[in-house]
C-alpha cells in the first residue's frame, strides 16, 4: 500500500506553517511543503546562510521563532519542493512535486493550500529597464541577502508596503530618493477606524512614516511613477499627480535615481486551487480574482482547504490566525475532534479588518494600465505592447483566453501572472464591460515549469503504458 | 425583437466557421453562435498537426484537399509545410507502420519508407533507436491558437455576424423555421447547422434527436523556447506521439493521451498518468527534449461516433437541420469538409461525398 498523509499543507508562510503547527499537535500524519529552502513564506522569509549575523528585525524574529517551533513540533517538512499539479484520484488528493530535478507524488486525505500572494506588475514606460524591481520583490532582497536595489532608489506603490520598503532601505544604509504613493493622506485617515483593530500594527506603520519624514525623504502623496528613464540602466523617473479616479494629471516631476521599487499591488495566488477545481470570483477589495472559499477555509472540493493570502489579501497577521482556523476545519474533515475556538475567530476577524483596510488602500486609485503608453510593454515574456493588445481586442478578441491565443499574452514562462490584470483591464476599457466579467485565462498545469527529464525520469521503453493505437 | 437569418450555425469552431464562410459566399445569410469564444473549443487547443500519415485511410482524399486549404491560409494561421517522419522503435511497431502507411500511400498520400540513416541525416537529434520510419513531404503544421483570430477576421470580412458568449439552450420551431433561445432575444433562422463539436449530443437532443456522440479528452503540452532541435513533424507508428518545434523555438507535444473530464462538466483535467508517458515517449524519440521545461499542458474534447467517421449531412428526421462534426483529424480536414457542407446546404452537389448522420454506426462503414 502506498503511503497516505492525512493532511498536506502547501506553502509554509504564516498561514501554512501555523496550520502545520496545529495539525502537528494531533496524532495525524501531516506534511508541510514549500518551494523555498526554509519555512517563513514571503513575510518571514529566512536569511541566506551568508548573512546570518545580520541584525534581527521583527520579521526575522517572527520567522526564526516560527522555524524553531516547527523544528520542535516534529512536523514533517519538505522544503525546496515545488508543487506542479494537484489532482483528485478516488478518495485522495495527489500532489505532484518537483524536488532536486526529480518528480514525485504524494497521496493525501486532505490538502490545505496556503500559497500566498504574487505581486502585480505596473506597466509604465521603461518598467522593464534593469534596475526596476517589484516592491514586494524588494523585501525578498532585504530579508534573504540584505542587498539593496541600488544606491539611490525611488520607492513607489500603494498601501503600507511602500513605507516598509523605504524604511528598510534606509535602515540598511541606502538612500531613498523619494517615496511615491497613489494614496493620499486623506485615504489613510479614512482607513484609521479599521486600522484601530490592530493598534500595534498601526503604530509600527506610523514609525516608518515618521522615520522617513525625519530624514527629509520626499513623500509624494497622490502621485505615481509615470515612466522610468535610462537605456540599459535606470537613471531617473518621472512622476505625475493622480486625479481621484486614478487618471494622471499634467505637470511632470523628474527625479534622479539608479533604481526603482515599483509595486503594482498584491494578488492572491489562485492557480493551485483553480487546478484542483475551485472556482474564482472577482473581489477587488481582496486583491482581484480570489478562490471561492468559506472563512473556515472549506471549498466546494471535498478535502481541499484554503488558508491565508491565497484566498484574499489580508496580510501576515491575519494569515497566521487563519492558518490555525483552517487547520481545525481540515482536522474535522478527516474525523479528528477539533472544536472551533471563538477567541481565535474573533482575533482573526480583527486582523482581517486591518488587513482588508490595507488591501483597500492598495486597490484605491490603482489603475493597472492607466499609465501605460501605447508603446509600453505589457506582456514582458513576449514583448507585447499595449498597442498590440489593444489591436487584438479591436479585432474581436474580447476575452483573456482570446487575447492569449491570438497574441501569446500569457503563454510565456510567467504563465500570464504579470500581464493578465492589464489585459483584462484593456478588454474592460475597450468593451465597456465590468472587470468582474473578464475572467482570467483558463489555468494550465504545471503551476511551475517542469523539465521534461524530471517527469520522464529513467524508464524502459517497453514499460510505457501505451494505449491501443487509433483506428486505421 | 428577434432577428431572421437564412441559417444559424451553432458552434464557432473550425467546422461551423468554415461552413459559414462557404454559405455566405454562396449567397446565404448565416449567423454563427458560440457559447464561448470562436475557436476556443477543440479547434483552438488542438496540436495543429497537419499530417497525412495519421489520417484515416478513407478520409485521405479529404485530408489531401484540407492540406491545400491550409497552404492557402498560409501565414495567417501559422502554416508550415515541413515534411514529417513517423517512427517505429520495436518490431511490432515496425509492422504496424508498414501495414498502415502502405494503405495510406495507396489512398493517395505521398508517403515513402525511409532508412534509419536517412532519418538521422535529416534529423540528427532524434534517437538512434529508430527501427523503421516513413516520410511524407506534405506533412506540416499550423498554429491552432490562431483559429479564433483567423476566423473572426474572415467572418468580419465576409460580413457574417457572429455572437460569442451566446449559448443556445433550447430550440423551438415556428412557421418559418427555428427559434434559438440563448438568454438574449431569440434568434430565428430558416435552417440550422449543428456544429457544436463534443457538445453535439446535448444540442441535437434539443431537437429530440439522439446522436451517439462520445468525446475523447486529448492532452497537449508545450515547452519553453529551445534552440533548433528538429525541423519536421515527428510522429509515432501508433499515432501516440506528435511533436513539432515552432518558429519561436517552443516544442508542442501531442498524441491523444487521455485526460479526465467530460464536455458536460466543461472542465478537462490533465492527469499525470497520461502526461508522463506522453512526455517520456517524446523524450525517447528526441533525447535532448529532456532539457526543455514544460510550460503548459492542457486538454481538449474531441468528438466521435462509434465508427469514428464524420457526421456531415442532414440531421435525421428534422427537415432543414444539418449536422457537421466528429471528424477524426478534424483540424486538418475542417476547412475542406466545412466547404463541402456549405455546398450541400446551398443545394449544390458537393465535390466529394458527405457522411450520412442517419447511418447505422455499429456497421463497419468502410
Ligand atoms: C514578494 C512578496 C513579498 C512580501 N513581503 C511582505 C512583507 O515584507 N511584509 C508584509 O507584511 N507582507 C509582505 N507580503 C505580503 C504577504 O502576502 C503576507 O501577507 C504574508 O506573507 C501572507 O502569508 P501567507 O502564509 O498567506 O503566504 P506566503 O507568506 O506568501 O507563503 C506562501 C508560501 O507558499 C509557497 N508556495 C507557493 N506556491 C507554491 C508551490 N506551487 N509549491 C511550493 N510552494 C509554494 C511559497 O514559497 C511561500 O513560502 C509580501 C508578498 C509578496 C508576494
Ligand atoms: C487536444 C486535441 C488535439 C487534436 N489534435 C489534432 C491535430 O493535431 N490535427 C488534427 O487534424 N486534428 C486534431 N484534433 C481534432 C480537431 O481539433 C477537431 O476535430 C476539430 O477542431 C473539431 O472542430 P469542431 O468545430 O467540430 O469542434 P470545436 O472546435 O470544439 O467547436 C465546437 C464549438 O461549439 C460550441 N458550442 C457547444 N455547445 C454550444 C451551444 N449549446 N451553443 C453555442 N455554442 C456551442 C463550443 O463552444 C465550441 O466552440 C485534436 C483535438 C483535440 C481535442
Amino acid at each position: 500500500m502506498r503511503d497516505i498523509v492525512d493532511i498536506s499543507i502547501v506553502g509554509a508562510g504564516p498561514a501554512g506553517a501555523t496550520a502545520a503547527l496545529v495539525v502537528g499537535q494531533t496524532e495525524c500524519r501531516s506534511l508541510l511543503i514549500d518551494e523555498q529552502r526554509q519555512a517563513g513564506g514571503q513575510v518571514w522569509r529566512a536569511k541566506d546562510r551568508s548573512i546570518l549575523s545580520a541584525p534581527a528585525t521583527p520579521e526575522s524574529r517572527s520567522g526564526d521563532n516560527l522555524r524553531e517551533r516547527l523544528a520542535a513540533s516534529g512536523v514533517s517538512q519538505m522544503t525546496d519542493t515545488r508543487v506542479w499539479q494537484i489532482e483528485r484520484q478516488g478518495e485522495h488528493w495527489v500532489i505532484h512535486t518537483l524536488r532536486n530535478g526529480t518528480a514525485g507524488r504524494l497521496y493525501s486525505r486532505a490538502v490545505i493550500l496556503a500559497t500566498g500572494a504574487r505581486e502585480e506588475a505596473q506597466p509604465v514606460r521603461g518598467w522593464t529597464t534593469p534596475g526596476v524591481i517589484g516592491l514586494a520583490g524588494a523585501t525578498a532582497l532585504f530579508k534573504q541577502s540584505i542587498r539593496l536595489p541600488g544606491r539611490a532608489s525611488v520607492v513607489a506603490g500603494t498601501g503600507p508596503l511602500v513605507f516598509f520598503v523605504a524604511s528598510e532601505i534606509r535602515r540598511l544604509g541606502g538612500t531613498v530618493a523619494a517615496v511615491v504613493t497613489p494614496n493620499t493622506r486623506a485615504d489613510w485617515l479614512a482607513r484609521l477606524p479599521s486600522m484601530m483593530a490592530r493598534p500595534d500594527l498601526l503604530w509600527r506603520g506610523g514609525r516608518w512614516v515618521a522615520d522617513l519624514m525625519l530624514a527629509s525623504v520626499p513623500i509624494y502623496w497622490g502621485h505615481a511613477v509615470k515612466s522610468v528613464s535610462g537605456d540599459d540602466r535606470v537613471i531617473g523617473v518621472t512622476l505625475c499627480r493622480l486625479a481621484t479616479d486614478g487618471t494622471p494629471l499634467p505637470g511632470d516631476i523628474g527625479i534622479a535615481a539608479d533604481s526603482v521599487c515599483l509595486g503594482g499591488g498584491l494578488a492572491p495566488s489562485i492557480e493551485a486551487a483553480q487546478l484542483a477545481g475551485v472556482a474564482v470570483r472577482y473581489r477587488p477589495d481582496l486583491g482581484g480574482w480570489v478562490s471561492e472559499a468559506e472563512s473556515d477555509g472549506s471549498t466546494a472540493r471535498e478535502g481541499l482547504f484554503l488558508a491565508g493570502d491565497s484566498c484574499g489579501i489580508r496580510g501576515a497577521v491575519a494569515a497566521e490566525l487563519h492558518g490555525q482556523i483552517v487547520a481545525r476545519t481540515a482536522l474535522r474533515h478527516i474525523g479528528q475532534a477539533s472544536a472551533s475556538d471563538p477567541a481565535l475567530e474573533r482575533a482573526y476577524r480583527r486582523a482581517s479588518r486591518f488587513g482588508e483596510a490595507m488591501t483597500a488602500l492598495s486597490v484605491l486609485r490603482a489603475d493597472p494600465i492607466g499609465l501605460a503608453t501605447p508603446d509600453t510593454v505589457v506582456c514582458r515574456c513576449e514583448s507585447l505592447t499595449r498597442r498590440a493588445i489593444e489591436d487584438e481586442i479591436e479585432s474581436g478578441a474580447v476575452s483573456s483566453n482570446a487575447v492569449k491565443s491570438g497574441q501569446r499574452a500569457g503563454m510565456g514562462p510567467c504563465g500570464g501572472k504579470y500581464c493578465q490584470s492589464s489585459v483584462a483591464r484593456l478588454i474592460a476599457l475597450q468593451e465597456n464591460r465590468a472587470l468582474s466579467e473578464i475572467a482570467p485565462p483558463t489555468p494550465r498545469p504545471p503551476i511551475r515549469p517542469v523539465p521534461v527529464s524530471a517527469l520522464a525520469g529513467d524508464f524502459d521503453y517497453g514499460d510505457l503504458p501505451m494505449p491501443k493505437p487509433a483506428p486505421l | 425583437m428577434s432577428e431572421n437569418h437564412d441559417i444559424a450555425i451553432i458552434g464557432g469552431g473550425i467546422m461551423g466557421c468554415a461552413a459559414a464562410l462557404r454559405l455566405a459566399s454562396g449567397g446565404m445569410a448565416p449567423i454563427v453562435l458560440d457559447r464561448g469564444d470562436l475557436g476556443q473549443g477543440a479547434s483552438g487547443v488542438n496540436a495543429g498537426t497537419l499530417s497525412l500519415q495519421i489520417k484515416r485511410v478513407r478520409l485521405m482524399p479529404y485530408a489531401l484537399k484540407g492540406h491545400e486549404e491550409w497552404a492557402r491560409m498560409g501565414d495567417a494561421v501559422g502554416f508550415r509545410r515541413t515534411g514529417g517522419y513517423t517512427l517505429a522503435f520495436t518490431e511490432r511497431e515496425a509492422e504496424l507502420l508498414t501495414e498502415r502507411q502502405t494503405l495510406k500511400a495507396e489512398a493517395g498520400a505521398p508517403i515513402e519508407f525511409v532508412t534509419n540513416n536517412q532519418v538521422l541525416s535529416a534529423e540528427p537529434n532524434l534517437t538512434r533507436r529508430v527501427l523503421a520510419a516513413s516520410y511524407c513531404h506534405e506533412d506540416g503544421y499550423a498554429n491552432s491558437s490562431l483559429t479564433g483570430q483567423y476566423y473572426r477576421g474572415r467572418l468580419r470580412e465576409a460580413s457574417v455576424p457572429y455572437r460569442e458568449r451566446c449559448a443556445v439552450t433550447s430550440i423551438t420551431r415556428d412557421t418559418q423555421g427555428f427559434v434559438l433561445h440563448t438568454g438574449g432575444p431569440p434568434i430565428k433562422a430558416r435552417r440550422i447547422l449543428l456544429a457544436a463539436g463534443a457538445w453535439l449530443k446535448p444540442v441535437a437532443a434539443m431537437l429530440g434527436v439522439d446522436l451517439p456522440v462520445n468525446a475523447r479528452i486529448n492532452t497537449v503540452s508545450v515547452t519553453e523556447r529551445m534552440p533548433p532541435l528538429f525541423a519536421t513533424v515527428i510522429g509515432h507508428a501508433t499515432g501516440l506521439l506528435t511533436m513539432k518545434q515552432k518558429g519561436n523555438g517552443t516544442i508542442l507535444i501531442g498524441g491523444g493521451w487521455q485526460g479526465r473530464g467530460t464536455p458536460q462538466e466543461g472542465r478537462g483535467e490533465v492527469i499525470a498518468d497520461s502526461l508522463i508517458p506522453n512526455l517520456s515517449l517524446a523524450q525517447f524519440a528526441l533525447p535532448k527534449l529532456g532539457q526543455a521545461r514544460v510550460l503548459r499542458s492542457w486538454t481538449g474534447f474531441e468528438a466521435n461516433v462509434p465508427d469514428f467517421y464524420p457526421l456531415a449531412g442532414e440531421l435525421p428526421g428534422v427537415p432543414d437541420a444539418f449536422v457537421l462534426g466528429c471528424v477524426r483529424g478534424g483540424y486538418t480536414i475542417g476547412p475542406y469538409i466545412g466547404r463541402l457542407m456549405g455546398d450541400f446546404i446551398l443545394g449544390h452537389s458537393p465535390e466529394m461525398p458527405l457522411f450520412n448522420p442517419g447511418r447505422d454506426f455499429e456497421k463497419d462503414a468502410t
